[in-house]
């Protein structure tokens, strides 16, 4: 019954994802767009954050390095030659070409593998270095990008990026990424990261290899937001090293804890709340009048609301929307307290 | 082959200054129950915590049958057969009691990461396997109607069971029990008591544990070890170290504190 | 490199190296007692810096505006534990580390929104920028001054921890906070002191930064106090002799490779990155520190 629930599900999502385009304006497509992007960067950031509980802070730079990545691979190299303004294009950025899915995947690959090599000084030590060494490579990478102009064009980015990302292949991406997730989750890894989140030590009692564990749950997010770089690569057309800052990290920390970290669904539904939440609150970022006063423009408005909103969250609804379960749970539960109640 | 279980030789452990342990010497033999008893702070939980790799002594040696096993990695020691239990009860608690027993079978689901992002067949196959073995365990403690049950909803007694069934799961040899009795009724430590000597016989283990509760020890263990401040003041039959003199001395002096 | 250019640098180097010492003294004490990374620290240190300048604008004297910003950055830590720490203490680890971003990220964004995100000049008085010469060597006089007043700080904060009873307390509880609990210490009490103290010293620090540089801005904080940070574990996290070792040798070596190797100038924000993760690869308890995170049952 379940297994027929969830194949109807999926068919109809997907036919909304192959259809979208004769249905919507462009404007809509855009931010259904933005929201799948978005959606693929938060549900893998919730697999090493929510799910093994190992708080990091790198979504920025995995996707940078896919978005970088992917760009450099789909642009031609006569079209590298003329946007290259600082320094000539290295050899490599010349030759390196590729079609969109081989660009998508051999970015997530690079970003994953990354991700193994900063798994060796964070995960061998007990103590809360990732998050810390990832906040610092998100930096690096920028340096890395605006120092290496023969590789990155330096500050001014890369622009005229071929543009493949349209929402089918953005939904499609999407879908994968979260039947990946709940497909890790549900199984000995998942429960895995899941007992190490819980009690690390208790986890190793039990035979686990922790290591490897976290090193898996890393990869696997970095594999995914190095996927969604390249997509936001490919959906934007041009990209510079400042898209990449803090922000982007901050914007899927909050999604994951509205969500609740843990939750593949919660995540999902986080995602479509706060990326309208910051359409709706772009007012706060203008000028605005106030009983006849303009207030002027004051960029970074909405990001003091909401880190506001973060702290309160952690402070009075650490479990977000729905704790550590998924919504087939979630019902469940709901189904049980109902039953209970009606006795 | 060893007929010891276990042999821990010489066994010396310092905390920056404090002796801990001094100079441990006992052997479990297979098959067998054998109790690490003393009052609190003699050091009993210090001697599972090397056994198990958690610590490294200072001095002295642990052998499981005749492998040297001293400093082991706190996971490998499962791998080789040892599997613990915690003084206060240490079970995952975001977990439904199914899920932290099939935490225990883990190197038993032999699919890989790929495996099961993709759901291949070994996946099923492995996850069917042990679901079916950790349902058995279940059975075997009386807590299968708790299976989807959250961990920590359980009564403190049933959490222990779950905790000793999460061991049970990793296939042991030798299974470390840290106070299994501990807050419990005199009726479920008898329950407790029936299970130990039922899984014992099963699953064919040695069982070494820590224990306060004399009764219990007398009932459970073939020998026992008395620690007092580190050091072994008796080893021997269990009925003999409540009449021996430096035993109770060591007791009376506990009671007294307390 | 000539003696006299390498001289000069060392001086620099002391001086940038006080900078780090000093905030790193906070982040490796607030580790110590509540095993927290506080990301907002570093953004402290901009708070600091801010107060300072404002107090300058508004007609203060720079020893005044300097005194407010220090004790100005010292309440805004101690309402940073009180409001969105000391609730979570039983919380899951992670909860912490989230709740710290948001005060990183919000004292960021504030003080964009408040003060705008271009850089301010700021305007030290003469008698400290003034420019003096030995021989060849032309230094102003505040990078004497800097690493001076850090020493005597470091003097004064390790009586404090060695000598008297709040110390031994926050060194107490470094080493377990249940006992220091069963003890009767009033353990919040003394968490408010580390991070007064923290904050404070992290304002100095914000204010050496705008001596030095000259210009402040909102998120002048970020990198500093990521790189103070990477010197609190170069030094060993939980030790402030080795927060302040590990300052100086982030400062120098700095200093020196861009002095060495121009070319690797670009870089120089990653050092300190490149330092932490080699000690983390090597020797995760740094130079002065132990063990804090070994597993315990």
């Amino acid at each position: 019954m379940k297994k027929v629930i969830y194949l109807i599900l999926t068919l109809a999502y997907l036919a909304f994802v192959y259809y979208a385009k004769d249905m919507f304006d462009a404007y809509t497509l855009s931010i259904l767009s933005n929201i799948g992007i978005f959606a693929i960067l938060a549900l893998s950031y919730n697999l090493i954050n929510g799910t093994t509980g190992q708080f990091s802070l790198e979504p920025n730079g995995f996707v940078a390095i896919g978005a970088y990545i992917t760009a450099l691979l789909l642009i031609p190299a006569e079209t590298k030659l003329d946007m290259f303004a600082l320094t000539d294009p290295a050899p490599i950025v010349l030759k390196m070409h590729a079609d969109f899915l081989p660009a998508l995947l051999i970015g997530g690959v690079a970003a994953a593998f990354v991700a193994l090599l900063l798994s060796f000084p964070v995960f061998r030590v007990r103590g809360d270095y990732l998050a810390i060494v990832t906040l610092g490579f998100g930096f690096i990478i920028r340096i890395l990008a605006i120092n290496n102009p023969e590789y990155t064009n330096g500050a001014m980015g890369l622009n005229d990026i071929p543009s493949y990302a349209d929402f089918t292949w953005i939904g499609t991406i999407a879908l994968i990424t979260f039947v990946t997730m709940l497909h890790i989750v549900y199984s000995k890894f998942g429960r895995g990261m899941k007992a190490i989140r819980d009690d690390e030590d208790a986890a190793i009692a039990m035979g686990l290899n922790t290591f490897k564990l976290k090193t898996f749950a890393f990869m696997t997010s970095a594999f995914f937001e190095g996927v969604g770089g390249g997509l936001l690569a490919s959906f934007l057309t041009t990209i510079t090293p400042d898209q990449f800052s803090f922000l982007l990290t901050f914007q899927l920390l909050i999604i994951i804890v509205l969500g609740g970290l843990g939750s593949m669904s919660g995540t999902l539904v986080a995602t479509i709340l706060v990326m309208g939440g910051m359409e709706w609150l772009r007012f706060l970022d203008e000028d605005m009048v106030i009983f006849g006063i303009h207030t002027g423009a004051h960029p970074g408005m909405r990001m003091v609301v909401f880190s506001i909103l973060l702290i309160l969250m952690m402070l009075f609804a650490r479990r977000g929307l729905f704790g550590d379960k998924e919504l087939p749970e979630i019902i469940e539960e709901l189904k049980e307290k109902f039953k209970k109640s009606s006795k | 082959m060893s007929r010891y279980i276990l042999r821990v030789e010489n066994l010396t452990m310092d905390f920056g200054g404090v002796r801990a342990i001094d100079n441990l010497t006992f052997k479990v033999p297979k098959g067998s129950t054998y109790g690490l008893i003393g009052p609190n702070g003699a050091g009993k939980t210090t001697v599972f915590n090397i056994i198990t790799g958690n610590l490294k002594p200072t001095k002295g040696k642990v052998y499981l049958e005749d492998e040297d096993i001293t400093g082991i990695k706190p996971n490998k020691a499962v791998y080789k057969g040892i599997a613990r239990t915690f003084q206060n009860i240490r079970l995952f608690k975001s977990m439904s009691v199914l899920d932290n027993i099939l935490i225990g079978f883990d190197r038993a689901a032999k699919y890989t990461y790929f495996e099961a992002i993709f759901r291949l067949p070994r996946f099923f196959k492995y996850e069917k396997e042990i679901r079916q073995k950790a349902y058995e365990l279940m059975e075997i403690f009386g807590i299968r109607e708790f299976a989807k049950y959250n961990a920590t909803a359980l009564s403190y007694g049933n959490q222990r069971k779950v905790e000793i069934a999460r061991a049970l799961a990793t296939n042991p040899k030798l299974l470390l029990l840290d106070e299994p009795a501990a807050g419990m009724n005199p009726k479920e430590t008898d329950e407790l008591a029936d299970i130990i000597f039922k899984i014992k016989k099963d699953f064919n283990l040695s069982i070494l544990l820590i224990e306060h509760d004399m009764k219990f020890v007398n009932k459970m263990c073939d020998l026992v070890t008395v620690l007092d401040y580190g050091e072994k003041i008796f080893e021997g039959k269990p009925s003999e170290a409540i009449r021996d003199p430096k035993v109770i001395a060591a007791y009376l002096g506990d009671f007294t504190h307390a | 490199m000539d003696m006299q250019i390498f001289l000069q640098q060392l001086i620099n180097g002391a001086s940038l190296g006080s900078m780090y010492a000093l905030i790193a003294i906070g982040y490796t004490m607030v580790y110590g007692v509540l095993r927290l990374i506080n990301f907002a620290h570093g953004d402290i240190m901009m708070v600091g810096a801010f107060l300072t300048y404002f107090g300058m604008e508004s007609g203060l004297s720079f020893e005044l505006a300097a005194l407010l910003g220090i004790i100005g950055a010292a309440i805004v830590g101690i309402l940073t534990d009180r409001i969105a720490y000391r609730p979570l203490r039983d919380a899951p680890k992670i909860s912490l580390l989230i709740t710290a971003i948001g005060i990183s990220f919000f004292l960021e964004n504030l003080f964009t929104v408040l003060f705008g995100a271009t850089p301010k000049a700021f305007k030290a008085p003469e008698y400290i920028t003034k420019v003096f010469h030995i021989g060849e060597i032309y230094l102003p006089i505040s990078v004497i001054i800097i690493p001076t007043i850090t020493l005597i700080i470091l003097a004064i904060v390790l009586y404090i921890l060695y000598k008297t009873k709040y110390g031994m307390a926050i060194r107490a509880l470094a080493f377990d906070i249940k006992t220091v609990k069963l003890m009767g210490i009033d353990a919040d009490k003394i968490i408010m002191i580390v991070f007064m103290i923290g904050s404070a010293l992290a304002a100095i620090g914000g204010i050496f930064y705008a001596i030095s540089y000259p210009s402040i801005d909102p998120l002048m904080g970020v990198i500093v106090g990521l790189k103070a940070f990477a010197a609190a574990v170069l030094g060993g996290i939980g030790s402030v002799t080795g927060a302040v070792i590990g300052g100086f040798i982030l400062g120098f070596t700095e200093i020196l490779v861009v002095a060495l190797f121009p070319e690797l100038g670009g870089y120089k924000d990653a050092f300190a990155f490149f330092f932490l993760i080699l000690v983390l690869l090597f020797k995760p308890t740094g130079i002065m520190g132990q063990d804090l995170e070994r597993g315990r049952f």
